[in-house]
């Protein structure tokens, strides 16, 4: 019975998804004042038929409803209570039901929040929302239906692969798809744009903060997934350059140069096509990689395995909301009205240098992701592109960014010279130079360099702040008045800037690992990176639906006891299959990872690892996406009160 | 160029992506497409020319019987596993070859000594070259050679027992 109403829910979601496509889009078309008031409405109808629908699966993933076929094919009567939860949206159906949901939580979200909108574009924007959703809750519905029956009932279910029975997984599709669907605001406000033939400052003001929330998302859900690859798959890596991660990578890429364009168009009413183009851009390669990817084409771990048929459709769908979008920005762009020109040398001139590296940074991981693809397609050649040819591309693009990104703030807008902007900055250049030096007594040149960059994006990022607070050229009192008195997307930008200097920093440390593979019996001790590693013993330990060996490892440092590591390797019951358990402990300064692999005539297999700065790659993009939200605290002030006509206001630096 | 036709390229490049894609689905479904399978540009081919020290082609091609290639090195864990099985089918009289790929001399010594040495004859890839003449995706990896010398048959990590019978019966045939 609830599977059936889950299932009527969703075909109601749809029924108001229709409406809300059509009713306000010929409303705003028309000017019909009362379509275009029935928007807000439809959406949340659209968002509770959703919300039910979902909790329907829930309920039915909770209450081991096996006669679901979903659920029979990744549940199982003794899976945990929180992974039958989080299952719901593990599988392929939940995880497309669950990403109309999202898409709806948006619509929603302009309804609730969008009442400063001029009427016409919020009817705009929420028609187009509804537009998409109706696509892929069209889909969820004919193709991949969770609440199928199955019948027989089995008696119990298959349960859910054991790698993605964790609590850093269980969190990261929800986060990391509000990031890749947040896209579809931004979106929504570029196609409605240009359906008005409109875009003036108060645009980029609106669209910002909605990219800002899309973007903190997918930077957090990146970081949750990277560092789920690096403790439960036991490696140690953290960044494989998969098909799956670029397919993340790409929009964030394009969705930060977004962020920052759309501060052009805010501030100096400039750049406005390109700022349409990539919102468009960003939406689309979200839409395809989250779709692509299940669709079995790309090769992957991560991947679904999947039926082709899926994919035409899905294709079908990308093409009409892909291809429409561009369509109508071929056809309307040219009514924007061309943007002005301005120096080099500048605030808007650096936001579109970061504009032109980023968007290059995509191209060329777009181009190694899917050229394996095409060289298949076209001259049958198998050929694989790795982690060498990102890094051998990527450096040298990301190396002006980070260069410019502590420069950038710095320039003042419409007309600035580069001299003073430097001079500011020469004991940030100091700094940089030194910390480089100091990694280099330790570290190969390209790290030593990354490790100068990163101390250059950190400490300019704080000079900025302290610029700004005229720190030591004014009464300290004074300094720490105008603190107080700075806005929080100063702060925004000096965390996201910052953040991204400590991700590098901890990219940079990464590379000097120390790892070992060593084979040893109860009661030895090896030495791996300067320090002892006893292996104390090995017992059996038993969990809801595992067995697991454990290993004790007791590290120390010239005889001083540093931690106990208890690596696991469990091997689960109902689906055959072992994962190991690395453990890690962490000092923020370096990570020591332990792995127990095979056991042979009571010695044990274990893979040992001391990596220098590790949790910085994630403790950075954690400040990036805190730096995202500060200024989204600030900018709700704003948005409470815009004005559709105020001019632009150029700051300029006193 | 003209400012219309340059708001339309994005559209053009979608628009050859979508073909693209829609010709890839299309061939998955007539399995005339395969994204997933990595063939290797060795099968039905003659094995490639390489000497080494410990052996090279022309020790392979005197033999005129199947030969298993298998590469392994001593940081591997997985060839750790694999080790034991290749002792095993040694001990059932399969000819194995060993290429240490990527590997120094005293580690490769010791690991063969600590986990048996199943293998006739060893060779050193240090440097990985020979590695890459062979299209290998990673250690270990295990080649059938037949008698005229054409590579027949491959095997990406730790033999399964599946592929175990395999070998066994290719490489006595």
């Amino acid at each position: 019975m609830i599977p059936e109403l889950g299932h009527f829910a969703l075909a109601l979601a749809i029924a108001f998804a229709v409406a809300q496509a059509i009713l306000p889009l010929w409303g705003a078309h028309r000017g019909n004042a009362r379509l275009m008031q029935a928007a807000p409405a439809l959406a949340l109808g659209q968002l509770i038929g959703l919300a039910a629908s979902f909790a329907c699966l829930v309920w039915v993933s909770v209450t081991d409803d096996f006669s679901v076929q979903n659920i029979a094919e990744n549940s199982h009567t003794l899976k945990p209570l929180l992974y039958k939860i989080t299952g719901a949206w593990g599988s392929h159906e939940g995880s497309i039901l669950f990403w109309c949901l999202i898409l709806s939580v948006c619509g929603g979200a302009v309804a609730l929040f969008g009442g400063p909108l001029p009427a016409s574009l919020r009817a705009r924007v929420i028609g187009i929302l509804g537009f998409t959703a109706f696509g892929f809750e069209l889909f969820t519905l004919i193709e991949s239906n969770p609440f199928a029956r199955i019948w027989p009932p089995p008696l119990d279910g298959r349960d859910m692969n054991p790698l993605l029975q964790d609590p850093g997984l269980a969190s990261h599709p929800p986060i990391l798809y509000l990031g890749y669907v947040g896209f579809a605001v931004p979106f929504a406000f570029a196609v409605a744009a240009l359906l008005e033939g409109r875009i003036d400052a108060a645009w980029g003001r609106w669209v910002r903060p909605w990219t800002l929330a899309a973007w903190c998302f997918l930077t957090s859900g990146i970081a949750l997934g990277s560092w789920w690859s690096y403790y439960v798959l036991g490696w140690g890596g953290y960044w494989f350059w998969d098909p799956v991660e670029n397919a993340s990578l790409l929009p964030w890429l394009t969705g930060t140069a977004l962020l920052h364009s759309a501060i052009v168009v805010e501030k100096r009413e400039a750049l406005k096509t390109w700022t349409v183009l990539l919102a468009i851009g960003t939406f689309a390669l979200s839409l395809s990689g989250t779709f692509l990817v299940r669709s079995g084409i790309l090769n992957s771990v991560h991947s679904f395995a999947n039926d082709p048929a899926r994919g035409v459709f899905i294709l079908g769908l990308l093409a009409l909301i892909i291809g429409g979008s561009l369509l109508i920005f071929a056809l309307r762009a040219p009514t924007l009205g061309s943007s002005g020109l301005f120096a080099p040398i500048s605030r808007e001139g650096a936001l579109v240098l970061n504009n032109i590296l980023l968007c290059s940074i995509a191209a060329v991981v777009l181009t190694g992701t899917l050229y394996p693809l095409f060289a298949d397609l076209l001259m049958s050649m198998k050929i694989s592109v790795g982690p060498p040819f990102f890094q051998a591309t990527v450096l040298p693009l990301a190396a002006p960014v980070f260069g410019a990104m502590a420069v950038a703030p710095m320039l003042s807008w419409k007309r600035a010279t580069l001299g003073p902007a430097l001079v500011r900055l020469w004991w940030v250049a100091l700094v940089a130079l030194a910390a480089g030096l100091f990694a280099s007594l330790g570290m190969k040149a390209v790290p030593a360099l990354a490790m100068g960059a990163a101390a250059w994006m950190i400490f300019g990022a704080l000079a900025e702040i302290i610029e700004r607070v005229r720190l030591f050229r004014v009464p300290l009192g004074n300094s720490v008045a105008r603190l107080f008195a700075l806005k929080l997307s100063t702060f925004g930008t000096t965390l996201g800037h910052a953040g991204l200097g400590v991700t590098v920093a901890g990219l940079a440390g990464m590379s000097m690992t120390v790892e070992q593979v060593v084979l040893v019996r109860p009661g030895e001790t090896v030495q791996v990176a300067g320090y002892d590693w006893h292996l104390a013993g090995m017992h059996d330990a038993k969990g809801s639906n595992y067995n697991a060996r454990v290993a004790t490892i007791e590290v120390s440092r010239d005889g001083a006891p540093i931690v106990t590591l208890s690596p696991e390797r469990r091997a689960f019951t109902t689906q055959t299959m072992t994962t190991t358990e690395a453990k890690i402990s962490t000092n923020f300064v370096r990570d020591l990872y332990a792995v127990l692999g095979e056991e042979r005539d009571g010695a044990a297999v274990l893979r040992l690892h001391m990596n220098p700065l590790a949790p910085w790659i994630w403790l950075g993009a954690l400040i990036m996406a805190m730096g995202g939200f500060c200024s989204l605290a600030d900018r709700r002030l704003r948005i409470a009160a815009p004005t559709r006509a105020a001019a632009p206001t150029a700051l300029s630096r006193t | 160029m003209n400012r219309r036709l340059l708001l339309l390229t994005p559209l053009g490049v979608a628009a050859i992506g979508g073909a693209s894609f829609w010709a890839m689905l299309r061939g998955m479904r007539t399995g005339s497409f395969d994204p997933r399978g990595i063939p290797s540009q060795m099968i039905d081919k003659p094995l490639p020319d390489f000497a080494l020290e410990g052996f090279g082609r022309a020790d392979i091609l005197v033999l005129k019987r199947p030969v298993v290639l298998n590469f392994f090195a001593s940081w591997c864990v997985p060839c750790i596993d694999e080790a034991a099985t290749l002792v095993t089918l040694n001990r059932a009289n399969v000819p194995i070859w060993g290429i240490a790929y990527k590997d120094k001399i005293p580690a490769t010594d010791a690991f063969l000594t600590k986990y048996g040495n199943p293998y006739r004859r060893v060779a050193r890839d240090l440097a990985g070259q020979v590695g890459i003449e062979w299209g290998v995706t990673g250690v270990p990896e295990t080649y059938i050679i037949d008698a005229a010398g054409i590579v027949r048959w491959r095997y990406s990590g730790p033999l399964s027992e599946q592929a175990v019978s395999v070998v066994t019966k290719l490489a006595t045939a």
